[in-house]
């Protein structure tokens, strides 16, 4: 025992040892605990029906970025029987997969959006957006009725997609290529949807904000939430069953 | 530096050094904390055993005790899900008009209903039932479709407006004025009707043009008096209680574009008891009437709960 304090105290009388040593510990603390994120079965399962977002849904998940949406929402179900009971099953990590970053989020003044997704109406959406008191009396959320108000200007859109898809979203060149008319065509009802259709699968076109002869920042912010959680069919028994035994989790 | 000595004071030994005249006393550490630090590190060590620790190649290490918290919360589920199948199959088998005559399962159905309402109801229809603006109150009995327990169970299970859904409550009123059925005049002489017939205007000329253009456009659904007609849905107009509004601006607003309230078909997404709870305890909010629901219009005088 006393050897060993001895010995340690040359660690703490040279800065520069010490300064390795430190490094050394932090180091081997941090690839244990980061870097099996990258193989355990966990963190990269693949499950069926996630794809990637639509342009509108991109460009509505901006805005929820922008609006800062997340600093009260959290997105992220945990497996716990009274969030599971009121917001539905809980997260998995692949539902997260192509979120660039990630909108978990870690606190909760709102109530958390991972399954918000054909919850309620588009016209619901759009009237507690615009004013959440006309619904929720008790809420204490800023109104975002400008949303309704502001034309959906994203950018190009295929810039975008193409930026997504060199940090691994598997956008195909047609998706990247058509981004700007799918943008429109989700929220157009007058327009043939049934391309992007194919290409997003469970992906809803309509209008979204009431005023079909405009497209607005909230025709994407609602299509984004209305997307959100749907995609993946969590509730499907076979499933829970598998979820439920693995282990190591 | 000093040499290590025995501090004459205490009679310990110093560590050996010193700044300025100080010196520290080598005291070894206290045995409590040196236990508890011992116990900390056995704990580690047996938690790392017996639960999910370690990172391997495609997941963790599994743990004796076989613990995760996925299974932890199926368990959990299940045994709620347990504990409340004698009372589930119960009510999964009385019919909604049986469940509303024995009041130990209406009791019971009220309470769950209550749970269920608070998850899925209250976005729209309010925590206290009372609706706002396009969502009615439900503690009224100022009812759009018919308020006795049979049918509210119908309206929740196949919900309002839903395509694809056959039996879901269906209704269109046309838009008088974006249709150009109507004129903006004609349409402003129909809302002073309304208003009149509600008693917030006294009759003028315009309230009679208007009485006309309701006899021959509106009352097909909301009745010679305004007295509303539950076979479609269509409200109540003489009275003070307002889906939108009784104003001026929101009457011109629902007469020029019409409304399209709907509501999701309950029974494609709870499951048929929830159902029935539901139903049950939106029954027994204050408005519920007796089944089977008399064909006669209510004779009282609806509460002044505005909406």
């Amino acid at each position: 025992m006393t050897t060993i304090v001895e010995k340690h105290k040359k660690l703490e009388r040279n800065v520069t040892l010490l300064g390795i040593a430190a490094f050394a510990a932090v180091t081997v603390g941090g690839i244990v605990e980061i870097a099996p994120l990258f193989w355990i079965d966990n963190t990269i399962e693949k499950v069926d029906g996630m794809r990637p977002y639509t342009p509108l849904e991109q460009a509505g998940r901006d805005i929820y970025v922008r609006e800062g949406c997340y600093v009260c929402h959290s997105q992220m179900i945990r497996p716990f029987r009274d969030e599971v009971e009121r917001y539905g099953h809980y997260s998995l990590a692949a539902e997260s997969m192509y979120d660039h970053p990630f909108q978990w989020g870690s606190k909760r003044t709102g109530p958390d959006l991972a399954r918000v997704g054909n919850r309620y109406s588009d016209e619901w959406h759009v009237q507690h957006l615009k004013d959440p008191r006309a619904v929720v009396p008790e809420s204490i959320m800023p109104t975002y009725a400008h949303l309704a108000e502001h034309d959906l200007n994203p950018g190009d859109m295929t810039a975008e997609l193409r930026t997504l898809y060199q940090v691994g979203v598997p956008y195909s060149n047609t998706d990247i290529e058509k981004a700007n008319e799918d943008l429109k065509a989700q929220a157009d009802p007058n327009a043939d949807a049934s391309d992007l259709l194919k290409r997003y699968p469970k992906a809803q076109a309509r209008d979204f904000d009431g005023d079909p002869a405009r497209l607005t920042e909230m025709d994407a912010l609602v299509a984004y939430l209305q997307m959100l959680g749907t995609l993946v069919d969590v509730n499907a028994p076979a499933a829970q069953e598998k979820l439920a035994k693995e282990k190591g989790r | 530096m000093s040499k290590q000595r025995i501090d004459d004071a205490t009679g310990v030994e110093t560590v050996g050094h010193e700044w300025d005249g100080i010196e520290e006393l080598n005291n070894p550490l206290p045995r409590w904390w040196l236990w508890s630090f011992y116990a900390c590190i056995a704990f580690a060590i047996a938690y790392c055993v017996v639960y999910p620790a370690w990172p391997m190649i495609d997941k963790a290490t599994a743990g004796t005790f076989g613990w995760t918290s996925r299974g932890q919360l199926d368990q959990e589920m299940k045994a709620e899900a347990t504990r409340k199948a004698g009372l589930m199959a119960e009510l999964d088998e009385a019919s909604i008009g049986q469940i509303a005559a024995d009041p130990r399962l209406r009791r019971a159905a009220i309470d769950g209903g209550r749970a269920a309402f608070k998850v899925n109801c209250i976005q729209c229809h309010g925590n206290g039932a009372a609706g706002s603006a396009g969502y009615p109150n439900l503690n009224d009995d100022d009812w759009l479709w018919g308020g006795d327990v049979a049918t509210i169970h119908q309206t929740l299970l196949h919900g309002i407006r839903q395509p694809g859904d056959d039996a879901t409550r269906m209704s269109q009123m046309p838009a008088f004025g974006r249709d150009g059925i109507l004129d903006a005049a004609q349409v402003q002489d129909v809302v002073s009707h309304v208003r009149v017939i509600s008693g917030q205007e006294k009759p003028s000329g315009a309230s009679q043009r208007g009485a006309e253009i309701f006899a021959a456009n509106c009352v097909a659904c909301h009745g010679g008096s305004g007295e509303g007609g539950r076979a479609f849905g269509a409200p109540r107009l003489n009275d003070a209680i307002w889906l939108y509004g009784g104003d001026r601006k929101t009457l011109t607003q629902t007469v020029t574009n019409a409304r399209y309230g709907v509501m999701p078909a309950w029974g494609a997404r709870l499951d048929p008891v929830t159902v029935k709870m539901l139903a049950t305890y939106v029954h027994s909010l204050g408005g519920g009437e007796e089944a089977p629901a008399p064909a006669a219009p209510e004779a009282a005088a609806a509460p002044a709960a505005a909406k």
